[in-house]
């Protein structure tokens, strides 16, 4: 099985939005939906504060709710790896994936008539490059590669730097990982 | 009645037509009859560009998919953008297919009823009436009683067309509301300006420290990549800002100063570098002179003195001053860009430029770089005549240290029947939404004005004050000059036509040669189409139009060091071939030769000071309509203290107007209830509150900082305006 993984480096992570620009064209996402958004969390009161700002989107599950509740079929991991697609022909649009996933990863309702979500780019990944958001990132900050190479950058960064991942008590094993 | 009505081209424009469709194609994701086909799998192709976005340029390709737009992404040789683009810049394509685009040439014309309106005319009407009024004005006054106000690389073209006329007055925004006081605060003290982009060396910095520069929110690519590569390499950052700005989120230190306090706490940090004998010696005794009188003028501002002003703890000085010395020469203290803040920003701005003579970064790896440009040979025309007047008309001998035209004076130099100045043209700027608070001495000059014309691709507030309107298509339709900005070595990108311009648009160059032609002045434009002169341009420095077509981007080496070479003597351009710390010519003039603080007025009871800034997802009010870029920010919001918000029962996500002291109101502003700003100011980005309902997106979305600007402060240096003077306390919405 192929695990792949982002890895976002939320201390060079300013919360710009190209991430989401960058997809919204890559991806033709239609207008008014988007399929990554960027979270700041502050706190503290002024002056003692933090804040962490955090690009997210599907988490790309290991243990995908999503694809187990789908009654379809049309969620489901691609090809031997963690990246969870919809194929938009078997979806009836029933939204029990949107009740299924902790991050509210999934958009209601692409015009044609299904429940669209992040991809990872798989149609990039496919070709050996990174998804849209990682290769325009102004900062460098997201990174993007397989976890099983021990060489890869984005195992690399999860050896040596402190992290988290967002509701894991969920054991959905998400697969977006945040640099603290 | 006014001689000009505001007119909203309202009911004029048709639907639009552009925008992406559907595509073909199979797909490798989905297969079988009824494929979803994957983005990319169609017939591709890509044009070189760099971006017009903002003012950075980065280059960058334009990608289309079975003949239509798909994307643009940055172009990875091209040191501006280092293959990646901002926000902005990957929202390019929302700006060509904007269904709010002007069309076609408009013409102020008065109906049977005596009212005034727009009136769609051809090319040739619009550009006859150009030329007719044009030369009407240089037979009765001289062609130097015109000025263009103009932003943007496009305004080249117009600058062309103008100096060919006799037109000697510009002027840009750029400079006296922008970057203006930091630029003559640099060339007093060092006799160089910081360039643009900027020679700042973050990459390499060990310690970076901003003045209210909010790097992060400010999406200048290459300084937003820089800073954040100093940073991914360890570099501490050290930030000074009143409010918890997204740098100020990653800094080691945020010092949280009282607004309008800068220059106290600048010379509290020369006072420890000097007092605990922390600044670079060696580099001071080579470069610099008055090293003696500056050290005597700062022992008055200790950190403990300057606590009062700034608010700032004085061990958070010291230590943070220690901290720059420590990483010096690779500490930067960054100059900033948008520096009209206070009316004595020249001033600030030699502060900066001093301290980081102090600390030996000016010329060195991690603080100030050596830029190097392409040395292009300008294609050969004739001189321009010599204009009989220019600008310096306009300033009537104040602002001595201006090297360019002040616009707000420009604007003043246009009121009553008696102004020097009778026509304006104005390219890709917005005057209503960019000069502060001076509504009705602009609606004055513009009522005085015998000519106004506007060439514009959006129909922003400004084109409603015109006589006519010309269309000029996007960046994404058109040729303009080369890039060659200096920086880490010298480059060229181009900007070509990725689309045929959309409807009745026209490119700039195109314009400019139209009315040329229609003014006798044939021999400036000898070409028929802008690309001959890239070519011949290309080919002097060894490759060529279509070469370029494919690369986009070509890179030269470097033919010196980029920073001082250790033991080689320096000569700055300055008077004395130092730097100067103390400033002989500043002196002479009356000036403080040194910079001395001032303490800015406070706020009366109930009143914040309004400071403004941007968003990462805008460029101002020049983007806010951007279909794309609209849907990341439709709106600004007025960042209020959790402290304030209580005392004036204000409620988080409801909607307030804000008031000045001279009764000024802005539209309605959705409330963002925040810690992230201190009790004595709220915030709000720039480039919202737009008037013009042909800006069928973003109109009535916001307030305009811009229109609550009072009590601004003139820097009598250079002509700065003052923005951060200004004071508003809110009125609440009918429940």
């Amino acid at each position: 099985m192929s695990h792949y993984a982002m890895v976002i480096d939320t201390r060079l992570c300013i919360g710009c939005g190209d991430c989401v620009i960058a997809c919204k064209t890559e991806n033709k996402v239609p207008e008014g939906l988007n399929r990554d958004w960027v979270v700041e969390a502050t706190s503290g009161t002024y002056p003692h504060l933090s804040t962490e700002f955090r690009s997210e989107r599907c988490n790309h599950c290991s243990h995908a709710t999503c694809v187990y509740q789908c009654p379809t079929g049309a969620s489901h991991h691609w090809r031997d790896s963690n990246i969870v697609l919809v194929d938009p022909r078997k979806c009836t649009g029933c939204k029990a994936c949107i009740a299924a996933c902790p991050y509210d990863a999934r958009l209601v309702m692409h015009p044609d008539g299904y429940i669209d979500k992040c991809t990872f780019c798989v149609h990039r990944v496919e070709q050996g490059l990174d998804p849209a958001c990682v290769s325009t990132c102004p900062t460098h900050c997201m990174h993007f590669g397989l976890l099983d190479d021990p060489s890869s950058r984005v195992a690399q960064l999860l050896r040596t730097r402190n992290y988290k991942a967002l509701a894991e008590e969920t054991g959905n094993q998400p697969n977006v990982f945040y640099l603290t | 009645m006014k001689r000009r009505e505001f007119l909203k081209i309202s009911g004029l424009l048709g639907a639009g037509t552009a925008g992406a469709g559907l595509l073909g194609g199979c797909s490798t994701l989905f297969p079988g009859p009824d494929a979803y086909p994957a983005p990319g799998s169609g017939k591709l192709s890509q044009t070189p560009t760099f971006c017009d976005m903002c003012f950075w340029k980065c280059a960058g390709f334009v990608h289309q998919e079975n003949g239509k737009p798909w994307k643009i992404t940055g172009n990875d040789t091209d040191l501006h953008s280092e293959g990646r683009l901002c926000t902005r810049g990957t929202g390019g394509l929302g700006s060509f297919e904007d269904r709010d685009r002007l069309r076609r040439p408009l013409l102020r014309v008065t109906g049977s009823d005596g009212r005034q309106r727009f009136k769609e005319v051809s090319w040739d009407e619009a550009l006859d009436f150009v030329a007719g009024k044009l030369k009407k004005i240089a037979a009765d006054y001289g062609p130097d009683r015109t000025a263009l106000l103009n932003h943007g690389y496009g305004a080249r073209h117009f600058s062309h067309l103008m100096r060919a006329y006799g037109c000697g007055s510009s002027a840009e925004p750029a400079f006296a509301q922008c970057r203006g006081p930091r630029d003559i605060g640099f060339v007093l003290t060092y006799g160089e300006d910081l360039g643009s982009p900027e020679r700042t060396d973050m990459e390499n910095s060990r310690c970076i420290v901003l003045i209210g520069s909010h790097i992060g929110e400010n999406l200048h690519n290459g300084q937003v990549q820089t800073l954040s590569a100093g940073l991914a390499k360890g570099a501490s950052l050290i930030t000074v800002d009143p409010r918890f700005s997204v740098p100020a989120s990653k800094s080691k230190y945020w010092l949280p100063i009282k607004p309008g306090t800068d220059i106290a706490l600048l010379l509290a940090w020369m006072h420890v570098l000097i007092n605990e004998g922390l600044y670079d010696k060696e580099y001071v005794d080579r470069h610099t002179t008055g090293f003696g009188q500056l050290s005597a003028h700062v022992q008055r501002y200790s950190p403990e003195w300057v606590f009062l002003e700034t608010g700032l703890e004085p061990e958070l000085i010291r230590a943070s001053a220690r901290e720059m010395a420590k990483c010096a020469p690779a500490t930067l203290v960054h100059p900033g860009r948008h520096t009209a803040w206070w009316g004595d920003d020249t001033q600030r701005s030699r502060a900066i430029a001093i301290l980081n003579a102090l600390l030996g970064s000016w010329g060195r790896k991690g603080g100030l770089y050596i830029q190097e440009g392409v040395a292009l040979p300008k294609y050969p025309l004739p001189d321009y005549p010599e204009p009989k007047s220019d600008w310096q008309v306009a300033h009537a001998g104040r602002y001595p240290f201006a090297d360019q035209g002040v616009t707000t004076a420009l604007v003043e130099a246009s009121i009553g029947s008696q102004a020097h100045y009778k026509g304006w043209l104005v390219y890709g700027t917005n005057l209503p939404t960019t000069l502060p608070g001076i509504a009705p001495q602009l609606r004055a000059a513009i009522d005085s004005l015998e000519l106004v014309v506007v060439v514009d691709t959006m129909p922003a507030e400004i084109t409603g004050y015109a006589d006519v309107v010309l269309p000029e298509c996007t960046y994404l339709e058109r040729y303009d000059d080369l890039r060659n900005s200096a920086e880490r070595h010298g480059s060229l990108a181009l900007r070509m036509p990725a689309f045929e311009p959309l409807y009745e648009t026209k490119p700039g160059w195109w314009i400019a040669k139209q009315l040329g032609e229609r003014l006798g002045l044939q021999k400036y434009f000898p070409w028929k189409d802008y690309s001959e002169v890239l070519d011949w341009q290309l080919k002097q420095v060894g490759s060529s139009l279509e070469e370029m077509q494919k690369l986009g981007v070509k890179n030269f080496p470097r033919r010196g060091p980029k920073y001082f070479v250790e033991g080689q003597p320096v000569q700055f351009a300055t008077p004395s071939g130092k730097i100067e710390l103390y400033s002989q010519q500043l002196a002479e003039r009356g000036f403080d030769p040194m910079p001395v603080y001032h303490r800015p007025e406070r706020p009366p009871a109930g009143y914040y000071h309004l400071n403004y800034g941007r968003m990462p997802s805008h460029t101002f009010g020049k983007t806010t309509n951007n279909p794309l870029l609209f849907q990341l920010a439709p709106e600004n919001t007025l960042w209020v203290n959790p402290l304030v918000a209580a005392e004036h029962a204000l409620l988080n996500g409801t909607y307030v107007r804000l008031r000045n002291p001279e009764g000024t109101l802005s539209d309605p502003i959705r409330l963002r209830v925040t810690e992230r700003v201190g009790p004595d100011s709220v915030f709000m980005a720039h480039g919202f509150g737009h008037r013009s309902r042909r800006l069928r997106l973003t109109y009535g979305l916001g307030a305009d900082d811009s229109a609550l600007m009072s009590n601004v402060k003139t820097d009598p240096l250079m002509g700065g305006s003052g923005m951060r003077t200004s004071f508003v306390t809110f009125v609440k919405e009918e429940a």
